[in-house]
């Protein structure tokens, strides 16, 4: 019962045309900044939206097609929204149960199961509470119990954690995990978060102007960006470049030797840690250097991040220390290093 | 008046007009309760005056619940169905607004009237005849009245979240059931605001009324009408039962005060 779907919607003059395949069980995020076309494929796979073109079919049902479309209220799907969306006059028990009594269970059933899920996510003696009683991580696991009580084979989870704040998200992050891993449907979270998408997934697609551009492991992604935003998310120093042996051109100006021998289009990658910054011109060991002057610096928790322009510009975690001993204001000149052996090298 | 000593004096050209507006809404309602003669009060409140009480009070609800049936499903098409022409058909319904009651009583009559377009029909195949009945006054009513509560309904319709009910569609909610169990409940305060307003511009109906139905005690004579024939023969009469209208209306008013202008609970 593999869930693969072809989205293609256009409106006015944004396109999304995405291809999208989820295996029961598994945990797709869809990651892209805002306007990307994540909540248009959500609204697409709910059925809120219907297709311009593609299809929808999971299994051997088809959901949306050129001659079929199943209303959302007749696919079997559970969404937990943004801003969760509990329904206000409702108790949360009446909230979980409202899937089950519109889709034909009998009431005492419907509020017994209710109840169940409330349980299971932790809520036990919330049954009666009125949504606006509710903490945010309450009001996000009635919307979960909710979305999952009536079984569906498809959970889609729109920025279900970006209303809360940060420490309420760590511990809700690691139950939506926990409940994620034990759902056997197809799930498909749509996130900008690119944490909650490397915690939560199993694979990444990563989304810009409507299209795929990335998609793998969460891993791999990491390791291996193709896109300079997918490179900002997960704060890696990203260049396009052509490479000739060991040494590899880039495409924005500048010249890296890279440790192993490739020949054709390359990314080049590296850690803003991997980068160091020295006043004079620093000699010794084969690294890359080159002249570079400081654009910016922001204080992070334990370190301290400097832009830098130069051939190529690169972003430098330095530790206070060496803050300290250079003391950086913008406009300096200064020279930046980087180990060839840090230097990750792909083809593009 | 911290304030107004930081922000100097209320403009005198905003204060008078106001404090003249207030006493023209005002002056006269005291006048009533100052000429009413409460001694004789409970005498004149005369079996006549009863009846033409319960009369109103009845066809008002009758229409308020006439219009609650009709008017809350157009309020929901004007505001969601997505219909064309929605903007047109808005203003249509807000006609008997602005129509003077005894046009509208007029145009009742040439459509339900024994010898009107559907009342020839009505008449011919059922046996039933609106004009001058009691059911013709809760009709005149309603026609009067019903805009009120669709502005108000979907007013209210209009500012709920519509994604309240993408939320009971991915819930396997039909629209109907989405409808009745998510839509109405959020939007209750408006309905409720639009149902006072409705039960009281029945309850004070007059131009409609007695060009539709008549003027018949115990029948059609509602208290608006009463007190206008009262008028002409008996003052004080007519007094007395301004008085009750007015402690009637403002009874009720206020007794729903809380819920109208609260939110959902």
């Amino acid at each position: 019962m593999t869930l693969k779907a072809d989205l293609r919607v256009t409106r006015g003059t944004f396109t999304l045309d995405l291809g999208l395949t989820i295996a029961p069980g598994e945990v797709v995020a869809l990651l892209g900044p805002n306007g990307a076309g994540k909540s248009t494929a959500l609204r697409a796979l709910a059925g809120l939206l219907p297709l311009t073109s593609g299809h929808i079919t999971v299994g051997e049902s088809t959901w949306d097609g050129a001659d079929a479309f199943l209303p959302a209220e007749k696919r079997p799907i559970g969404v937990v929204f943004q801003d969760y969306l509990l329904f206000a006059h409702m108790s949360a028990l009446e909230n979980v149960a409202f899937g089950l009594r519109s889709r034909g269970t009998r009431r005492h059933e419907a509020r017994a199961e209710a109840a169940r899920w409330l349980g299971r996510v932790g809520l036990d003696g919330y049954a009666q509470t009125k949504p606006r009683s509710l903490s945010g991580g309450q009001a996000q696991r009635v919307a979960l119990a909710r979305a999952l009580a009536t079984g569906p084979s498809l959970l889609l989870l729109d920025e279900p954690l970006a209303a809360l704040d940060a420490s309420t998200r760590l511990q809700v992050r690691s139950e939506l995990g926990r409940h994620l891993a034990d759902f056997g449907g197809h799930t498909l979270l749509v996130t900008h978060d690119p944490l909650d998408a490397m915690v939560l997934a199993d694979r990444l697609m990563i989304l810009e102007g409507g299209r795929a551009v990335q998609t793998g492991p969460p891993a791999e992604v990491a390791r291996q960006p193709r896109t300079d935003y997918v490179a900002n998310l997960v704060g890696l120093n990203f260049y396009r470049g052509t490479a000739a042996g060991t040494e590899a051109g880039l495409d924005g100006g500048g010249t890296f030797t890279i440790p192993r021998p490739v020949d054709g289009p390359v990314h080049v990658v590296f850690p803003p840690n991997a980068v160091s910054l020295h006043a004079e011109r620093p000699g010794g060991s084969p690294r890359n250097v080159w002249p570079v002057t400081v654009d910016g610096i922001e204080q992070h928790a334990h370190t301290t991040r400097v832009r830098l322009d130069g051939a190529p510009n690169v972003l430098a975690d330095i530790t206070t220390a060496t803050l300290a001993d250079l003391r950086l204001r913008p406009g300096d000149a200064l020279w930046a290093a980087v180990k060839a052996t840090e230097v990750h090298v792909y083809p593009a | 008046m911290t304030r107004n000593r930081v922000r100097g004096r209320l403009p005198v050209v905003l204060v008078l007009p106001a404090v003249i507006g207030l006493a023209f809404l005002l002056v006269p309602l005291a006048g009533l309760l100052i000429r009413t003669p409460w001694a004789s009060l409970s005498t004149s409140l005369s079996a006549e005056v009863g009846e033409a009480l319960r009369l109103s009070l009845i066809c008002a609800s009758l229409a308020t619940v006439l219009c609650l049936f009709l008017g809350i499903p157009l309020a929901w098409l004007l505001a969601r169905s997505g219909l064309p022409g929605r903007g047109f058909l808005r203003a249509l319904v807000t006609v008997p607004l602005v129509l003077p009651p005894v046009v509208g009583g007029v145009a009742l009559l040439l459509v339900l009237g024994r010898r009107g377009l559907i009342g020839e029909h009505l008449d011919a195949w059922f046996g039933i005849s609106l004009p001058f009945t009691t059911a013709g006054v809760v009709v005149a009513e309603a026609f009067v009245a019903m805009p009120f509560l669709v502005i108000s309904v979907e007013g209210a319709l209009r500012a709920a979240d519509p994604r309240y009910e993408e939320a009971a569609a991915t819930l396997g909610a039909s629209r109907w059931l989405t409808f009745r169990r998510v839509t109405l409940p959020s939007v209750l305060p408006g309905v409720v605001a639009g149902a006072v307003l409705c039960w009281a511009r029945a309850l004070g109906e007059f131009g409609a009324t007695i060009t539709f139905a008549g003027n018949f005690p115990g029948e059609t004579t509602t208290m608006p009408l009463a007190v206008y024939l009262a008028l002409e023969t008996d003052p004080d009469a007519a007094i007395v039962l301004s008085i009750v209208l007015l402690l009637v209306s403002v009874g009720v008013l206020a007794g729903l005060r809380d819920r109208w202008i609260s939110g959902p609970t």
